[in-house]
Parts: structure tokens; C-alpha cells; sequence
């Protein structure tokens, strides 16, 4: 455990945890609904896969969360006991799955996201952090291989799969500027050479969706649209609201017992 | 050689307790039953998923979300491996697919009845895995070598899940009244289709002779009951629940728990379709497999043009 969790410094590194807890969590709770419902077998395993490692670093996250927090929360109470506004994940994650091309783009545009963020935070001045991202970045290595593979596959597949698949593009595109909020969060744990700075990490998102992108024959859509913002700051889409009715109904229902 | 004379061998070969390997010369008749067994056991994998798949999302700690999702991903790659060794015998993942989409092909009655509570989770691990486990223990010394091999290979992670389900249950058991009730309750619903789960008695059970004696099967439908009977009510007994069955008594003599009148007409009306998700089973098959078929066809496109390009480039 780092020192340098004074006052400030800990309360901006719990809310960063929640941010990297939060997305992994709703993202695998999206994922994990295609479960024997997907496409081909192969991607029933796939995508339990995937969401079976969103959820485990997702645990990892707000278990460090509640200790950093320091108000006996673990990882189950930050989970199942807080309300929409209070979660920090990003909307993209938030929103229905769609179609398979929905679903695959989605993936695609958070794991450009996440994987060279984990890939810095295994160098972070957090030990904990540190250790925690070392392992998740094995897995987000094999998540972006999938999801860039199938965008490929179904950028250059067929006429439908082509307009399909685009289209979930222009829908997710929205969006997409919220990956990189940045606010003095970011800015105190950037200075504590905890996290990175978001902008290195968009560089390389751009530069690797763009590549994808055009190995798929799509159009990269364009930023002038509505470009949904404020969830890092609890504001959300209705969507996350029925999100977590359904995860949080049975821990809710029976207050304080063991599982 | 005519095939009287290889049936000999055949039936010589067996006797000896070797192994049929898919290049063997086999009888169609043990062919035929072989695809039925075993690609109905995929598809048994394949629509298990859907009521415990029906828990994920409400699963009431993350370590339970892990876990069930794990569990349920296993069951996919257990239909897998189990559609490749079936495909060993000459029949394609696209056919055996499409019987079961058709209605042609059944799978476990087990997976029409509806999960309804979280206890669900548990005692379909406990029960439903451990009937498995009993099944595929004997299945694992199958004649046929792929099927034998299969078997291995999955009861190795069923004991995982049984165990899984085993402790989501005891930890109800031995939790809130409430909890106790919700546990409780998933007994009561799930013990009766868990014995069915073993098919008709053997007096109604007319390929059992042949498939014994081909050592496909191992065991009788009513020895493996008796087996998974004689092994769960202690785990029962341990966790203070109460098994749905006033005629269960142990008979010290022969060591075997005698039980009540399983209701025959409820399985042979859940096999006619008539249970009570037979339709929305099905329903969520068809609607994953045409929901997705533009996606396996981009696919097939897409390592064309791949092919297709990879010749042109040398």
C-alpha cells in the first residue's frame, strides 16, 4: 500500500477505481447476457470469456476501491449497493447490446480503450493498481484480438454484415469522447505517477481505429453529432437504472446474508 | 470379408474390451445409436445453458456471477467437444443443428422445467450435475473410444460444477429461514425430473439390451438411478433439507434407499413437447441460430476473400 494516499489523493484515486471498476463490471454484465444466445457456439464461449474477465477485474478494482475508501465497503457493496448515479462507468458500456455487429463494435472501441491503459497502469506508482493491471492486460491483449478480428471479418464480409456493423459504428460513435473525460481526478493521480494521461492513450486509440477501421473497409463516423457526456460524473443513460435493477435484485432483496 | 464375419470380429473385439476407433468397421445399428446418445448429450450442453444462463444477470455476488458464468461456459464447450466426437461417425455440427431446431432430435427432459430462484443455481449443480457425473462415469467406459475420451475430459469439470452447486445450496441451507425456504423449494421442484433424468425404467427401455451388450452403455437406467439415489440423500441429510418422496426408506439389508412412484406420464409428456419450457427453449435456440446466421455467413465470406487473396499474392 502506497503512502501517498493523503486525503486528496485518496479520494481521487477511489473514484479512478470505480471508473476502471465500474466499466469492466457493466461491460461484462452486457456481455454475459449473450450467454447461449450467441451467434455460433464458439462465441458463446468467446463472450463468456470476455465477460468473465470484465467481472473478475471488475471484483479486483472495487475490492481495491473499498479499501482505499476506507469505510468498510468491499467489492460486493460497491456492486450491488450503490445507485445509478453513483456509478462511474462510461455510457457506451451501459447501452443494450443490439446485434452481434453492435455488440463487436462496442468491444472494440473500449478495448482500443482499455488495452494500452492497462498497458501503463502495470508502470503506475501504485503497487496495488500495478498488480492488478498486469494481469488484466493479458486479457485484454486476447479481448482485442477478437473484437478486431470480427470487425474485420464482418467490415469485409458481406454487403449486410458490412452496413450492419457500420452502422452500430455510427450509433456507438456518440459515444466515444467520453472514454478520455478527463477532470482533476485525472489530473492528481497523473501528477502522482499513478495513472497515465488520457491523451497518450487516445493517440493510440485513434491511430489503432483507424488502422482497424480501414483493414474493414469502414468510414471512421465523424464527431459532428452529439457526443454524449457527464457519466464519469454519475449521468447517465436510462439504461443503466435497468441495468442494475436486474444485477441488484437478489442481493438487495435479502439485506446482509451470505451467499 | 462379408459383414456377418466382421460383426463377429467386431462383437470379439468388444468382448475383449478394446476400443471402437472411427475408422473401425461398425455396425450401422451401433452408428445410429451412437449419434442419438451423443448428440443428443450435446444438445443436452447446448440447452442447459438457458436456465442457469437465465441467472447470470442476477446472480447476488460477484464471485456467484463468476462462477455461474464459468459453469455455463464449460456446458458450451462441453457441446462442442461433444458435437466434434459425434462428428467422428460421419454426421456434420450443421445436421445435428439443424434435427434439433427441426424437433427432430430431443435432448435432457431436465432443461424444460424453469429455473425460478437463485436456489435454482444450486440445486441444478447439485442435482442435475451430479445425475450427470453418475451417467458419465459409466459413459466414460464406453466401447467408443471418442465417446469414452469426451466423457474423461467433461466429468472432470461436472464434479467442478456439482461441488459449485453442492455449496451454493448448503450455504442457503444453512442461511436465513428465507434462504432455507428458497433452497428448500428448489428441492422440492427439482428432485422428481433429476430422477427422470436417467430415461424410462428398464422394462421400458428396449435399446438397453443392445447397447449393453455393445458395452455403449455400461449400466441399466435404473442401476444408475439407484446409484445417484443412494448418493445424494446423505448429502441431503447433511444440510438438513428434505427430499419430496414420503416412500424413501434405507433398506439396510440390501443398502439401497427404496423410493416412491416416479410419474411416468409427466416425462413421456415433457419428451412430446409438453413441458413446461419445451416452447421457449426452442423458441431461444431458433431465434440465437437465425439471429445469427448473417453472421456465419460474413464469416464464411470473409475466409474466402481471404483465401482468395492469399493465393492471388503468391
Amino acid at each position: 500500500m502506497i503512502s501517498n494516499r493523503d486525503s486528496k489523493t485518496g479520494q481521487a484515486l477511489f473514484e479512478y477505481l470505480l471508473r476502471l471498476g465500474d466499466d469492466r463490471l457493466v461491460l461484462g454484465h452486457r456481455l454475459s447476457e449473450w450467454c447461449g444466445h450467441a451467434p455460433i457456439l464458439e462465441e458463446d464461449i468467446a463472450l463468456a470469456n470476455i465477460a468473465l474477465d470484465c467481472i473478475g477485474q471488475a471484483s479486483n478494482f472495487l475490492s481495491l476501491a473499498g479499501k482505499v475508501e476506507n469505510k468498510g465497503r468491499n467489492e460486493d457493496d460497491l456492486a450491488y449497493l450503490r445507485e445509478a448515479v453513483d456509478f462511474r462507468n462510461v455510457q457506451m458500456v451501459e447501452v443494450p447490446n443490439g446485434d452481434f455487429a453492435h455488440t463487436i463494435a462496442r468491444q472494440f472501441l473500449f478495448d482500443v480503450y482499455s488495452y494500452p491503459l492497462l498497458d501503463e497502469l502495470q508502470k503506475s506508482a501504485d503497487g496495488e493498481i500495478a498488480g492488478i493491471a498486469e494481469k488484466a492486460v493479458k486479457e485484454d491483449r486476447y479481448h482485442l484480438r477478437h473484437s478486431s478480428e470480427w470487425v474485420r471479418r464482418l467490415g469485409d464480409g458481406t454487403g449486410e454484415s458490412h452496413d450492419r456493423v457500420q452502422n452500430a459504428f455510427e450509433d456507438l460513435w456518440t459515444y466515444s469522447e467520453e472514454l478520455f473525460f478527463t477532470d482533476e481526478v485525472d489530473d492528481i493521480l497523473v501528477a502522482a505517477g499513478i495513472a497515465p494521461d488520457l491523451a497518450l492513450i487516445k493517440k493510440a486509440w485513434e491511430e489503432m481505429v483507424a488502422k482497424v477501421m480501414k483493414d474493414a473497409t469502414l468510414d471512421i463516423p465523424g464527431n459532428d453529432r452529439y457526443m454524449a457526456q457527464g457519466s464519469r460524473n454519475g449521468r447517465h443513460s436510462e439504461h443503466l437504472g435497468h441495468l442494475l435493477a436486474e444485477m441488484q435484485i437478489v442481493h438487495r432483496s435479502y439485506p446482509g446474508v451470505k451467499w | 470379408m462379408d459383414d456377418d464375419a466382421k460383426l463377429i470380429e467386431f462383437e470379439a473385439k468388444i468382448k475383449r474390451g478394446e476400443k471402437i476407433e472411427p475408422k473401425d468397421w461398425m455396425p450401422e445399428r451401433y452408428r445410429k445409436q451412437l449419434i442419438r446418445m451423443m448428440s443428443q448429450h450435446a444438445h443436452s450442453e447446448i440447452v442447459g445453458m438457458l436456465p442457469e444462463g437465465n441467472w447470470i444477470t442476477r446472480a447476488p455476488t460477484l464471485r456467484r456471477k463468476m462462477g455461474l458464468i464459468a459453469k455455463v461456459q464449460d456446458e458450451a464447450g462441453h457441446g462442442l467437444y461433444l458435437y466434434s466426437a459425434t462428428e467422428t461417425l460421419g454426421i456434420g455440427r450443421d445436421e445435428m443443428v439443424d434435427q434439433l431446431l427441426e424437433g427432430k432430435a430431443k435432448y435432457s427432459n431436465i432443461f424444460n422445467y424453469p429455473s425460478l430462484t437463485w436456489a435454482d443455481m444450486g440445486v441444478i449443480g447439485w442435482f442435475v450435475d451430479g445425475a450427470a457425473i453418475v451417467n458419465q462415469t459409466m459413459l466414460a467406459r464406453s466401447s467408443y473410444g471418442p465417446y469414452s475420451r469426451a466423457m474423461l475430459r467433461i466429468c472432470a469439470e461436472e464434479n467442478f460444477h456439482k461441488k459449485q452447486g453442492y455449496e451454493i445450496a448448503a450455504t442457503l441451507a444453512l442461511g436465513t429461514q428465507a434462504q432455507k425456504e428458497m433452497v428448500q423449494n428448489a428441492v422440492d421442484r427439482y428432485w422428481w425430473p433429476s430422477l427422470m433424468m436417467f430415461g424410462p425404467s428398464d422394462k421400458d427401455s428396449p435399446n438397453t439390451p443392445l447397447l449393453m451388450k455393445w458395452k455403449i452403455k455400461r449400466k441399466s437406467n435404473d442401476d444408475l438411478r439407484q446409484r445417484f439415489i443412494d448418493l445424494t440423500i446423505p448429502q441431503a441429510q447433511r444440510i438438513d433439507l428434505t427430499i419430496p418422496d414420503p416412500d424413501l426408506k434405507l433398506n439396510k439389508k440390501t443398502g439401497h434407499w427404496e423410493f416412491g412412484k416416479i410419474n411416468w406420464d409427466e416425462f413421456y409428456e415433457v419428451i412430446r413437447g409438453n413441458g413446461p419450457c419445451n416452447k421457449e427453449r426452442m423458441t431461444a435456440r431458433r431465434k440465437a441460430h437465425f439471429d445469427g446466421e448473417w453472421v456465419r455467413i460474413a464469416a464464411e465470406e470473409y475466409a474466402k476473400k481471404r483465401k482468395t487473396n492469399h493465393s492471388n499474392n503468391n
